[in-house]
């Protein structure tokens, strides 16, 4: 599973362009902060890879891995 | 319940300081990532560690890190880490620096930190400008990049900042980019484990200044030019000068035994100190 926190997220989109398996898309409104948050669309394509988390300069990404539910 | 809805590097950092005060996409959030990455893969603890930095963007990472830390006055960290390292030669002594506060007016503690050979990790996140003063042109500057020192285009000669240190005498160098994360994240890793100088150049994005005066106008046009503009070490040693104008060349520049500074230090201590005992030198440190 893959959560956002909207408190820390400043809309970059760093991890809807490199997730290396596209699963990110850029929303197409702005949220209460005036942020286009990116949103998981494809989650059924992650791996868990986890390079999203390791390149959101926010710490506003988690991906479950693979023991957690 | 709520606690495993965070960033899994959420545990180190003090979250009553958060969000972050660096523009949408600066580089300087990735960076801190993958130190606490490598840190992660070297297994070291964060209760060992002291992380130093001096005034600029870059150096406010340690401000919110849980853990001791030191933000000290520009350019001057490595001095303050030398200190700090040579009264507690046990802790993993990390420096944050920027390409100003390393290389500009900071530029003398860099080349004799490395000369010295003193065991710090020296991670400077070289984004090719002074972000945090409005944009003025730093020693990495590109020639003919502008700033806003340099409307027409800088004139000066940059620095090679990994060349530099190697030559100053480092024990590990390498140079990565934000935009190679995993890569960089074992960079860290060796610096930490490496028993010496080590020094991570992390070439990284300042969108708000470096980018917007230069035509990339977003983090994500500066991250593709880093990740398609690099060229690692082995491939770049066969290149010549022509085909590699422009490049960034990524990858270990160093990597070598030398004998460490804090260590000689001690041992000259305990040959010269009567009762002939390190511990006996280290309490006299600390004053019990
Ligand atoms: C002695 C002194 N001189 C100048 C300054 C002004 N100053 C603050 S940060 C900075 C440069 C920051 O650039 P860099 O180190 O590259 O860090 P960045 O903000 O780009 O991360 C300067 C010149 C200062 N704070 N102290
Ligand atoms: S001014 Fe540049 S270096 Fe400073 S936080 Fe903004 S993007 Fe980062």
């Amino acid at each position: 599973m893959i959560t956002i926190d909207e408190k820390l997220c400043k809309g970059c989109n760093i991890c809807t362009e490199f997730c290396p398996h596209h699963v990110y898309e850029e929303s197409e409104n702005l949220n209460k902060k005036g942020v286009h948050i990116p949103v998981p669309e494809n989650e059924e394509r992650c791996t868990k890879c986890q390079v999203c988390s390791l390149l959101c300069p926010d710490q506003a990404i988690k991906v479950d891995e693979e023991d957690e539910n | 319940m709520e606690k495993t809805r965070e960033s899994r590097f959420m545990k180190y950092l003090r979250k009553d300081r958060l969000p972050n005060i660096f523009c949408a996409g600066c580089g300087n959030g990735i960076v801190m990532n993958t130190f606490f990455n490598g840190m992660e893969m070297a297994e070291i603890n964060m209760e060992d560690v002291v992380l130093v930095s001096g005034i600029g963007c870059s150096s406010r990472i340690p401000g919110y890190v849980k853990c001791d830390s030191l933000h000290t006055t520009h350019g001057r960290p490595i001095s303050f880490a030398t200190g700090v390292k040579l009264a507690n030669p046990d802790r993993n002594v990390v420096v944050f620096s920027g390409d100003g506060d390393a290389a500009a007016i900071g530029g003398n503690h860099l080349i004799h930190g490395a000369r010295r050979n003193i065991d710090l990790t020296v991670i400077c996140i070289n984004n090719s400008i002074y972000g945090m003063t409005g944009g003025q042109i730093s020693p990495t500057s590109p020639q003919g990049s502008y700033g806003s020192t340099a409307p027409y285009g800088s004139l000066e000669n940059p620095f090679d900042l990994s060349k530099l240190v190697t030559a100053a005498g480092a024990s590990y160098v390498a140079r990565w980019t934000t935009a190679h994360p995993l890569q960089l994240s074992s960079a860290i890793k060796k610096g930490l484990k490496n028993k010496g100088f080590s020094f991570i150049e992390v070439v990284s994005q300042c969108p708000t200044y470096f980018g917007r005066k230069n035509r990339m106008k977003s983090p994500l046009d500066m991250m593709q030019w880093m990740k398609e503009e690099s060229v690692v070490k082995r491939k770049a040693d066969r290149m010549d000068v022509a085909e590699l104008e422009g490049k960034i060349i990524v990858g270990d520049f160093q990597k070598k035994d030398a004998p460490e500074f804090s260590e000689r230090i001690c041992q000259l201590s305990s040959e010269k100190c009567p009762l002939e005992k390190p511990s006996a030198v280290r309490s006299a440190y600390r004053g019990d």
